[in-house]
């Protein structure tokens, strides 16, 4: 067991830093092609969404949704409608803990 | 929030400086969340060293409680490994977008990306294909300071927030995550692929392993290559 868990620290270390190291390994310092600009410029808004919607409608490999899928979505509106980052926070975490407190 | 925007790479104290202040809230959260890891490792069978010693060597969330969710479930280590790949698989496109803006010898160009985590890769993007890197090390700084440390308390003993969810702890990511989307938003093109990626992420959840959603978000940027794309 005990082995187990420091060959899984070991193997998780390695692949992280190769998955995070192996972009700026292979272009660090290049010049980019004017067309790959226009990729990198979209890759925040493509896997930024992706995040939001996997951590709200999901958990694993299942699709679900819950007291947070409502908290997210009240936070949500209020960022729509330009209310601070800090209040959007605040409220859909009460919304989620009071909906699962009374569910 | 004008005052934390990415700076020009001629001024790097200044964009640590930012860096670090826009990576506060996320350090807040990561405390929380890294102090529910210590619970959750103890629980599964780690030490608490070991549970430490993997905040501070692996230093990505989703993966390491991937990892030892299969640990706990009574998997080998070879599936615990594979598991937190794929979760920590979307780091290979944000590195690919951020390497140009990594130079140096290679040990440290690798070094460098060490320092990608998800918010402060997205804050340190200036919005028109080109990165900060002196951002996202000022706001990856205290993320990971408090990754390890939220680790320690709960491998060695509090258990105040054993279950975040309860306090609804877990709605904070998605909102943070959401307000970074919106702010990418500048028009048509990233308005759609910002659906397309969220659609496309959503199908594939229920037919790939999780972590591989997000990563094949990332190849709707492609459109990018579309003639004319740059000069917009």
């Amino acid at each position: 067991m005990t082995a187990t868990i420091w060959w899984t620290i070991a193997g998780c270390t390695v692949v992280t830093a190769v998955i995070k190291g192996v972009g700026p390994l292979a272009l660090g310092g290049r010049d980019i092609p004017p067309r790959l600009t226009g990729v990198i410029a979209l890759m925040a808004p493509a896997l930024l969404a992706a995040l939001v919607v996997t951590s709200t409608f999901a958990v694993g490999d299942q699709w679900r949704v819950g007291a947070h899928t409502v908290g997210v979505a009240v936070g949500g509106v209020i960022l729509w409608r330009r209310g601070p980052l800090v209040l959007a926070v605040a409220v859909a975490v009460a919304v989620t803990a009071g909906l699962r407190a009374i569910g | 929030m004008s005052s934390t925007q990415p700076t020009g790479e001629n001024d790097r104290s200044a964009s640590l400086r930012f860096g670090f202040r826009a990576g506060l809230p996320y350090a807040a959260v990561g405390f929380v969340l890294s102090m529910s890891f210590g619970i959750f490792a103890r629980d599964a069978g780690f030490s608490a060293a070991a549970a430490i010693v993997m905040s501070a060597i692996v230093f990505a969330g989703s993966a390491q409680f991937a990892a030892v969710s299969i640990i706990a479930s009574g998997g080998t280590a070879g599936a615990a490994v594979a598991a937190a790949a794929l979760m920590n698989s979307r780091f290979l496109p944000m590195g690919i977008a951020i390497g140009p803006f990594m130079p140096g010898r290679a040990a440290w160009r690798a070094t460098q990306g060490q320092a990608i985590v998800d918010a402060s890769w997205a804050m340190s993007n200036r919005g028109d294909g080109t990165f900060d890197r002196w951002f996202l090390f000022g706001s990856t700084a205290p993320q990971y300071v408090t990754w390890i440390g939220g680790t320690a308390l709960g491998a060695l003993g509090g258990d105040l927030f054993s279950d975040p969810s309860r306090y609804g702890l877990d709605a904070i990511y998605p909102v943070f995550f959401l307000a970074l989307v919106i702010s990418e938003i500048k028009d048509r093109t990233t308005l759609a692929v910002a659906l397309a990626g969220a659609l496309l992420a959503l199908s594939l959840v229920e037919v790939a392993p999780a972590g591989l959603p997000v990563l094949a978000a990332s190849l709707v940027a492609l459109w990018g290559l579309r003639r004319g794309a740059a000069d917009r």
